[in-house]
């Protein structure tokens, strides 16, 4: 059953139309940061509880990366982003 | 006969009899009926057989809880096993059957289990568990089975349709008896978007069964009033037969609606059920309170109910569930029932109340202070009772035992998101948790037993939600109420005087003292019990028992129903058909179905279509006289490799980009060179994934100075386009380029063999000799006389001349029949996937089947495409760590077996002659294999250690499946054309 994130393009949406792919936090480092830097990146996950931001992809609607922060013990969701709006401004 | 129907009276339409008919034997009823009710007032109080000692039983309620009275409703495919003939309404026709007995329902061969009873307690799964495995699934568990278990699923297909469908309300009230009704009436006179559902046929609940006068009319009256009110608002939708089963995230609700399950012959235009999404701004809880039965012995026979249930069947469907009824209850409450009863002419024996404080009762039944029923007789139903009371023992003849241990709120869906329900000793029951959250319980859910209080609550309850939302109401009033004033209730977990059975889950057949044995064998604690024992596992999930279960280990541990604690609330609340979650994706509505815009042009030629994920793809195109696929295969190659074939190839997928920075961003996402790529040229590419893996491969082409179309795999289409956005939005988001999926735009058609530039000189009207379209060309072409402009590739995946066209889709199957056409007297063959298949090996070009996720460029002789000049692009960072330079891995070589009669299969692992198979000797593995017409035996590529410094080196595949070694050599991936002469003509 689904519950209704808010896209921030499109509106409520149910989040079958979305796909979740990880943590913000994970950034990309830079092209010649040390190899360790790069491991972290590729292979380490934290698996944080409570608060979290995740990068969901509206990928049957407008197809724009989307900043969703929830709580993952209860997926209560406190706010929807893009994803590239929010990279611009930072 | 021992229950039997009133005179008169009940909400039924005795007007309107109803035919049905129960194992074989036809009865009758009435319009309002329930199966169980009609079976009541037929005589019929034995209904079904208990699932471990096959106990005779009959109805314990009249509602959803209903743990005894399962039974299959319906023949064919519509036949539906473990239905509760409390809630089944009864229509003309219905066939319903006992389940769970043999030979019969009153002679049950299983009834012998009750005598191995001391063997089968508590825990005798887990302690069967324990004996001689090589026994347990020959012997004991197809016996268990064919004991245990319920009704039987049917083999045939469900004729019926199904739906899902979603809704959004301000305020969602679950359950439409008065609490419900108050917050309904109050909302939707606000003007607020209300949805109101109840399990029933119509709304009232508790009303339907009550004898009070509310706001000056009969209980029931009031009800249809207040109804009437609610279908008149086009603000308001009533789902009645609706069943809300779970709260999941933030607000949302899943209920199920009968739609058509109460009728013998359903619309075919209509679904029989529907699930509803419910997504609610507020949501009341509304559903009441479920009498709890009292543990004592033998508590189980057929005419033990409790008094809701008795007085329901009485009140409401005019039946009587006995001629000579007593009531045995520790609380006040239960009076009403027996009040009701004399009423109605019953006869009741005794108030047996177990409390020396008992309540006033101005009727002419005897009430027996501090009394308890310690055992009942009679062989398929109730015949009398023993009462043990302070100074004596007394025997009663009676028919029918009214029991009430109580209320319990029905909390299951509060507590469904993980929060806890309280125990109150001042209630003796659980309550919901405090935890709003958007859920608000009312009413007796909330542990409010009068009924004007309810009503009272479930306004105020209605108000405040809605304050939350801005919308203003105002608490509706129902008026005068008559209600009786005593609730008070002292606990009775059992009953320690029997010696007999008692139950405490009826449906599982688990006893007090099964409990005590778990207790006594170390599992005491709540969530043990419920395994140990299988209390509250059945399928009315313990609805019944669980907080008798609880008062017991609370008793046996000596500590207090709070410490004990609930067990976890799930989803559902009842029993959901598989139709119902399935709703109409069944059969060739499972998953979408993609069909290539070539789809008909290949039927036409008589494809056989293999299933691609989504996509339906030509395979192979057999010709009269060809029995087998592979003679069908290998014409098709040989008619490319010598003259001219044609090949549907739109299902790749295609991306448009665009952009003054779409050079940068490609350079980005390729990890060879891109930017220079010059106008007019396609190059093959190659994506990796951050870990330096080869993610996809394709070709790009630039069609203008900004403007690059590129081609992924079928299966990665998808992905590729996610990727790209991913790495654009949130990695590069600085780059000024934009992508747009037209897979679907183009029909796209691969023309290859020594013929194909013949062949589309005669519909292209440009020049598309080697000169003006060398290989590795792209460029924009207009077809037939200018009637059409198209995309001309000059590449090949079979490594013949070859161009893929690209048309606009709508016209794909016209420029394909052209082709047929014109391309008569060259020879021209349709191929499918399958010849295409063995012509990319036989070439030695690569597919998923190599790009398997762990092989790096290099391991694919790609190592120079990888650019050394570009300072970023995903994957560069981690090609080139310690492992991708290891000089051990596996590479990409040809393989070709020694004898050409033999064969090998993908799969395979690579030996050194003479070695073992083991893991230290594997030296790799066959990733593709075909049976190759121009080398006249079975080629193959493979993955092998050190593989192409191994040329020539005579190896063995070893096939653990079959157990076959074949001794083959390790030779060149390129089979054919190996200096591309046929390429470049
Ligand atoms: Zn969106």
């Amino acid at each position: 059953m689904a519950s209704l994130i808010e896209c921030p393009h499109c509106g409520a949406r149910p989040k079958e139309e979305f796909t979740v792919r990880g943590n913000v936090e994970r950034q990309r480092p830079a092209p010649d940061a040390d190899p360790d830097t790069w491991f972290d990146y590729v292979y380490l996950r934290d698996n944080p509880m409570g608060r979290i931001s995740e990068h969901w992809h509206h990928t049957a609607g407008c197809r724009r990366w989307l900043i969703v922060e929830r709580d993952n013990t209860d997926h209560t969701v406190f706010n929807v982003t893009d994803a590239m709006e929010a990279k611009s401004k930072s | 006969m021992t229950s039997y129907r009133l005179k008169s009276g009940g909400l039924i339409d005795r007007d309107t009899p109803l035919h049905f008919t129960f194992d074989g034997k036809p009865m009758q009823g009435f319009q309002g009926d329930t199966v169980a009710s009609a079976l009541l007032a037929g005589g019929q109080r034995l209904m079904g057989r208990s699932f471990k000692y096959h106990r005779p039983r009959g109805p314990l309620t009249a509602g959803s809880a209903e743990p005894n009275a399962l039974i299959t409703v319906g023949q064919n495919g519509r036949t539906e096993p473990n239905c509760r003939a409390t809630v089944v309404e009864l229509y003309n026709g219905l066939v319903g059957r006992s389940q769970h007995n043999w030979p019969s329902l009153k002679f049950d061969v299983g009834e012998v289990n009750s005598l191995l009873s001391p063997f089968i307690g508590a825990g005798f799964y887990y302690k069967t568990f324990m004996w001689p495995a090589a026994l347990w699934e020959k012997l004991y568990e197809p016996l268990i089975r064919r004991a245990a278990g319920l009704g039987r699923a049917t083999f045939e297909a469900d004729p019926d349709r199904y739906e899902k469908s979603w809704a959004h309300c301000d305020l969602l009230i679950i359950g439409a008896g008065p609490t419900g009704l108050a917050a309904a009436i109050t909302a939707g006179r606000a003007g607020a978007q209300v949805i109101i559902c109840d399990e029933q046929a119509s709304l009232g609940g508790s009303l339907l069964s009550d004898t009070h006068e509310v706001g000056g009319v009969p209980a029931p009256v009031f009800a249809h009033d207040i109804a009437s009110e609610l279908s008149s608002m086009p603000n308001v939708r009533i789902l009645t037969r609706t069943t809300v089963f779970g709260w999941y995230d933030d607000r949302m609700f899943g209920a199920v609606e009968r739609v058509q399950k109460h009728v013998q012959e359903p619309d075919p235009n209509k679904p029989v059920e529907r699930l509803w999404r419910i997504a609610a701004k507020e949501a009341i809880l509304a559903s009441g309170a479920e009498e709890r039965p009292l543990v004592f012995g033998g508590n189980d026979r057929p005419g033990v109910m409790t008094t809701d249930a008795l007085r329901t069947y009485a009140n409401r469907y005019g039946v009587a569930a006995g001629k000579r009824v007593a009531i045995f209850a520790n609380n006040s409450a239960a009076y009403r029932t027996a009040h009701d009863l004399e009423k109605l002419g019953v006869d009741v024996a005794a108030i047996i109340d177990s409390r020396s404080e008992t309540a006033s009762y101005n009727g002419k039944a005897r009430v027996i202070p501090n009394a308890r029923v310690t055992s009942t007789k009679g062989r398929l139903g109730l015949s009398g009772i023993t009462v043990n009371y302070d100074g004596g023992e007394e025997h009663l003849s009676i028919d029918a035992l009214g029991v009430s241990g109580g209320w319990n709120p029905v909390v299951n869906l509060a507590c469904q998101r993980g929060a806890k329900p309280t125990w109150s000793d001042e209630h003796a029951a659980f309550l919901p948790p405090n935890a709003h959250n958007g859920l608000s319980a009312a009413g007796a859910a909330a542990g409010i037993a009068s009924l004007a209080a309810c009503l009272r609550d479930g306004a105020h309850q209605a108000t405040d939600a809605l304050k939350n939302i801005n919308i203003n109401a105002k608490p509706f009033d129902a008026g005068a109420v008559e209600d009786d004033p005593d609730h008070a209730t002292k606990p009775l977990w059992y009953v320690r005087e029997s010696t007999e059975k008692s139950f405490v889950d009826f449906q599982n057949d688990v006893t007090a003292s099964d409990l005590g044995l778990a207790v006594t064998e170390g599992y005491g604690n709540v969530e043990h019990t419920k395994r140990y024992t299988t209390t509250g596992m059945a399928t009315d999930q313990g609805k019944l028992s669980n907080v008798n279960a609880i008062g017991i280990l609370a008793e046996v541990r000596n500590v207090t129903p709070a410490e004990v604690g609930t067990t976890t609330y799930r989803p559902f609340y009842t029993p959901v058909s598989f139709g119902a979650l399935a709703g109409a994706h069944k059969s060739e509505h499972f998953q979408p179905v993609r069909r290539s815009p070539l789809h008909e042009w290949a039927k036409k030629l008589g494809a056989e279509f293999v299933e691609v994920g989504h996509w339906y793809r030509s395979s192979w195109f057999p010709k009269k006289g060809e029995t087998t696929w592979r003679q069908s295969v290998d014409r098709e190659v040989l008619a490319v490799r010598n003259n001219v074939g044609v090949c549907d190839v739109s299902t790749l997928g295609k991306i448009e980009v665009t952009g003054p920075d779409a050079a940068t961003f490609l350079d980005l996402l390729y990890c060879n060179g891109m930017a220079k790529l010059p106008v007019g040229k396609a190059r093959y590419g190659l994506m990796l994934r951050e870990d330096g893996f080869v993610y996809d491969d394709g070709t790009l082409s630039r069609l203008e100075e900004n403007r690059y179309f590129l081609t992924t795999t079928t299966a990665h289409a998808a992905g590729v386009m996610s990727h790209m956005e991913f790495c654009h939005q949130t990695i590069w988001p600085n780059l000024d380029v934009r992508f747009a999926s037209v897979s679907d735009q183009w029909a796209q058609i691969a023309v290859a063999g020594p013929k194909s530039r013949e062949l589309l000189s005669s519909i292209v009207d440009d020049d598309i000799s080697d000169s003006a379209v060398p290989f590795l060309a792209a460029r924009t072409v207009t077809l037939l006389g200018g009637q059409l402009s198209a995309r001309l590739f000059r590449i090949s995946f079979s490594g013949e001349l070859a161009y893929e066209i690209a048309i606009p889709a709508s016209y794909g199957e016209a420029v394909a029949d052209v082709l047929m056409e014109r391309g008569e007297k060259l020879g021209v063959t349709p191929y499918g996937t399958e010849a295409m298949g063995v012509m990319r090996i036989e070439k030695g070009h690569v597919t998923h089947a190599e790009i398997n996720g762990t092989v790096v460029p290099a391991d694919l002789g790609m190592g120079r495409m990888v650019s050394n000049k570009k300072t970023d692009f995903i994957g560069r960072a981690m090609l080139n760590r310690e492992g991708t330079q290891d000089p051990d891995r596996v590479k990409l070589v040809g393989l070709k077996p020694v004898d050409p009669a033999d064969d090998f299969s993908v799969g395979a692992h690579i030996l050194n002659k003479n070695d073992t198979p083991s893991t230290p000797a594997d030296q790799g593995y066959v990733t593709s294999t075909c049976f190759s017409p121009i080398i006249g035996s079975r080629i193959g590529l493979a993955l092998i250690k050190k593989g192409p410094e191994r040329i020539g080196e005579q190896i063995v595949v070893w096939d653990a499946l079959k157990e076959q070694y074949t001794k083959a050599v390790i030779c060149d991936p390129v089979f054919v054309d190996p200096e591309g002469e046929k390429l470049h003509a």
